[in-house]
């Protein structure tokens, strides 16, 4: 399964970034293998509407599941249309620890 | 002749300047009194009259799914997440969307049509002779103050002399409220909120050409800051109105300065007179 962690850069080391829709990269990582393509989100300045539009990146990328602080009204309207699950990470943590977080939850 | 009066900060006064500016020239030309700040509008507190009131419209897309293909280029062309396409159907935002009308455009399949969505009222009274006054009011909910604005001063198109009030501020409202304006007064007050503010709002003036003159409200006779910056800025202090408690409570209850007070008349015929004069249409 692929889950997404919303990062402030882009490699296992990076902080997580509390922000969904303003994230500057999604960190997009197979569950099973650990294996992980950075995204760098390209509606990170936008204007306005940048929730759902990430979330449509997140659906095209075939993500299950997002690991992030906290997600707006319509972002999550996308998401839960999409079924893809939110799950909310501490902040001050690493994209690892995050991920091993999730995987201990055996979520 | 089209005045807007326009502050950037708040609460400097430009109901009063733009309410009591109206109410004097009525005496002598019709005039029309834009209310442009519809997310709270108060000019139709000093005026109580009859309105005849509309609806204000935008339209919005409606997506036809049985000609859908879910191909997402409304999603991709949609600049502001109004529309988010998922494998199976297409969710629309109404409050994310401006009415731009590209999903329509770019559908291959003909799916989009437009249906009008209400965002806000429109109203006109006749409050006295010779000044008609007309006011948005943005609904409860809707983000967008922009298109409410737009048919308020459509409203006032024709006339020969409009009045705009603008909102606070130096952002969309306010440049949609200038748009097309002949000169703007700019309120401020002697603080130094009031001087940052009013720098922003004279900036925003100079960038889109439009010639401002200043009004120095609640004056407490030590304005050096403000006629410091008007002087540098090449700005004319129109009229200095003093910090008084009288023209607090004429205006806390509803009244008029000039209503009130009458001989406050000719200092607002006089700031008109001005007002012709930075707009370049002679005395």
């Amino acid at each position: 399964m692929k889950l997404c962690i919303t990062a402030k850069g882009e490699t296992l080391d990076s902080p997580t970034e509390e922000r969904f829709g303003r994230a500057p990269y999604f960190i997009v990582m197979d569950s099973a293998t650990g294996s992980f393509e950075a995204i760098r989100n390209p509606f990170a300045e936008g204007g306005g509407g940048v929730g759902p539009k990430a979330a449509q990146l997140l659906i095209v990328h075939d993500v299950k599941a997002v690991l992030t602080g906290q997600v707006g009204g319509n972002a999550q309207e996308v998401l839960s249309a999409a079924g893809i699950t939110v799950h909310l990470i501490r902040s001050g943590a690493t994209v690892r620890d995050a991920f091993e977080q999730f995987k201990t939850k055996g979520t | 002749m089209k005045l807007a009066v326009a502050s950037g900060k708040g609460g400097t006064g430009k109901s009063m300047v733009a309410a009591n500016l109206a109410f004097t020239l009525a005496g002598t030309e019709p005039v029309t009194l834009v209310d442009c700040d519809v997310e709270e509008p108060d000019l139709h507190l000093f005026f109580p009259a009859a309105a005849v009131t509309s609806d204000v419209t935008v339209p919005v897309p409606v997506i036809d799914e049985t000609k859908c293909q879910h191909c997402g280029l409304c999603a991709d062309f949609c600049q502001y997440g109004a529309l988010a396409a998922l494998p199976d159907r297409i969710l629309f935002f109404p409050e994310l969307c401006h009415s731009c009308g590209g999903c329509r455009l770019v559908c291959p399949n003909d799916a989009i049509h437009e249906e009008p969505r209400r965002v806000g009222t429109l109203s006109m009274a006749d409050p006295q002779p010779g000044l008609k006054l007309i006011w948005g009011t943005l609904d409860t909910g809707s983000p967008h103050a922009v298109p409410v604005i737009r048919e308020a001063k459509k409203a006032a198109a024709n006339a020969p002399v409009v009045i705009y009030d603008t909102a606070p501020g130096t952002s969309c409202p306010v440049v949609e409220a200038l748009d097309g304006c002949d000169t703007c007064i700019l309120v401020t007050e002697s603080t130094p909120f009031g001087l940052h503010d009013l720098q922003l709002a004279a900036d925003v003036a100079a960038r889109m050409d439009i010639p401002a003159g200043i009004v120095i409200n609640r004056s407490d006779g030590k304005d050096e800051m403000t006629l410091r910056f008007c002087a540098d800025h090449d700005l004319d202090v129109l009229m200095t109105i003093p910090f008084s408690r009288e023209i607090a409570a004429i205006q806390s209850r509803g009244d008029l300065l000039c209503r009130a007070r009458p001989e406050w008349q000719k200092d607002f015929c006089s700031l008109f007179i001005k007002c012709k004069t930075l707009a370049g249409v002679g005395p």
